[in-house]
């Protein structure tokens, strides 16, 4: 490619680009993709019941859903297991639900 | 008015917070001003790294001094939001429909090359999350712990949705139009993420649904490749990788509107936190914000300078001033505003502060058009929505 036309080119791409400025944008086309990262790897601490916490609350949320909360209190933990279970739909057999309460008031709430 | 009070009180909270967890594993971490406020910072795709409150599903906060570097926030910077894990990862913009159902005459099945043929608008807007702020209400609540960057201005291009509702022919009896987009929860019982907006309001001049953000493709994560805006009104409205768009005779009762993101029915939209029992009304508009953006709590300007500069919003009426004080909102100046880019632009603005050397209670105050204007005194309500209280930074001047 000659030196012209190069410079020709880059008339015309400042050109274009001017233009691209001057005009509304326009619908996107094609596919996007991207890849979460999942957790990022945070994990629950350790502790009695991190079984049953890691097994019931993570199917829908990383543990920093829980760990960047304040200090809740028990009745405030309880609350949380009764809504997810009863108003976000989460699985959690009710004789686990106290096992996740004692291990969120121990590991994550107000002592 | 004195602002000290509320100052101590801040502080205090910032340093009883635990230990670094779970911003101590990662290479950046940042501390955000309240307890349990350690925090990584991560780069997600299509994204700098950005603050993450939590991974899944995504929760980023801008990183406050990002405000400074103009009046719109850049894609690759602006927060990101979702409710619900389910979230496509993948999204091909030439299959994508949005369907135009319920109380209409003539329903429809809207491409992107459908929204390209109608006539395009093109619109500053903030959008800002209901909960922006949260961790910083006294007493904590329980939610997503944001300090102040669940927000951001950017250029909007796209179609009025009046413009599609009126190709779709609304029936007589409509009252509300309902969004849907394309996140839905891990199990099936979990309430699909839908909003809905009162006929009147969806018919405004200004809500678009828009394919573009700031001149190019929304992010992924901010709802690609279309999504709705609603100027003014808070972000839970403003339904990403929007699919459906439902006409409705009744209003809605879905858990995300009868539930979920509702505020107070009382002045100011204020209760104790001990009060129970009030009536409650879905969130709506914004209220009249300010920052400085040039310096952060605890800083200190550059040598020899006195400039401070900032932003401010509401909820559309635009920005009628901003002042700033030097002593804890004893005596106030007008700061200078910047140029208008719309009334629900971020405004910017710049001050000179009349100081000598030392340490002050810098407080910056926003008056909107339609007269409001901030208080000292942060209100509450129990999930921690609206915050609007003046803002403070304790600045050092050398």
């Amino acid at each position: 490619m000659t030196k012209q036309s190069l410079i020709v080119l880059g008339i015309v791409a400042a050109l274009g680009a001017s233009a691209l400025a001057a005009t509304k944008a326009a619908p996107p086309k094609g596919t996007a993709t991207i890849s979460l990262p999942g957790d990022a790897g945070m994990a629950f601490k350790p502790g009695p019941g991190a079984g049953v916490v890691q097994g019931q609350c993570l199917s829908c949320h990383s543990s920093a859903y829980v760990s960047t909360q304040p200090q809740l209190t028990r009745a405030q933990w309880t609350a949380e297991v009764a809504k997810m279970k009863n108003v976000y739909g989460a699985p959690i057999p009710d004789d686990q639900a106290p096992a996740i309460v004692d291990y969120l008031t121990t590991q994550y709430g107000k002592p | 008015m004195d602002l000290g009070r509320g100052r101590f009180l801040a502080a205090t909270g910032a340093a009883i917070a635990a230990g670094a967890i779970p911003g101590g594993a990662f290479a950046q971490s940042v501390k955000l001003p309240f307890a349990n406020g350690d925090r990584p910072l991560v780069a997600f795709p299509q994204k700098r790294p950005l603050i993450v409150l939590t991974p899944r599903p995504p929760q980023l906060e801008t990183p406050f001094a990002i405000f400074d570097d103009g009046v719109y926030t850049p894609n690759d910077a602006f927060y990101v939001r979702w409710h619900l894990s389910n979230i496509p990862q993948s999204v091909n913009a030439d299959t994508h429909r949005i369907a135009v159902t319920g109380l209409v005459n003539s329903a429809l099945s809207l491409s992107l090359a459908d929204l390209g043929a109608m006539p395009a608008v093109e619109l500053a807007a903030v959008n800002q999350c209901s909960g922006n702020s949260r961790g910083l209400f006294e007493p904590r609540v329980a939610g997503g712990e944001w300090s102040n960057g669940a927000m951001g201005n950017a250029l909007w291009t796209g179609v009025r949705l009046r413009d599609i509702l009126d190709r779709a022919g609304v029936k007589a009896g409509a009252k509300q139009v309902q969004f849907n987009g394309l996140e839905t929860g891990v199990f099936p019982a979990t309430p699909n993420f839908k909003k809905s907006l009162d006929l009147d309001v969806a018919r405004g001049d200004d809500v678009i649904v828009a394919y573009a953000m700031n001149g190019q493709p929304l992010p992924v994560l901010n709802g690609y490749p279309v999504r709705l805006i609603v100027p003014g009104w808070f972000a839970t409205y403003w339904v990403k990788m929007l699919s459906a768009i439902t006409v409705r005779d009744t209003v809605d009762d879905n858990f995300w509107m009868k539930t979920a993101y509702r505020i107070p029915d009382t002045p100011n939209n204020d209760v104790l936190p001990s009060q129970t029992g009030f009536p409650t009304i879905p969130i709506n508009r914004m209220r009249v914000r300010s920052f400085v953006t040039n310096v952060a709590d605890g800083g200190t300007l550059p040598e020899g300078s006195r400039a401070l500069r900032g932003i401010a919003f509401d909820g559309g009426s635009g920005i009628k001033g901003v002042e700033v004080s030097s002593d804890s909102g004893a005596t106030w100046r007008d700061a200078t505003l910047e140029a208008d880019y719309g009334k629900y632009s971020f405004r910017r603005w710049h001050a000179e502060l009349d100081v000598p050397r030392g340490t002050f209670i810098i407080a910056v105050r926003a008056t909107a058009n339609d007269g409001a204007t901030q208080r000292a005194m942060a209100g509450w309500n129990p999930s921690g929505y609206m915050r609007n209280a003046i803002e403070t930074y304790q600045v050092s001047v050398s």
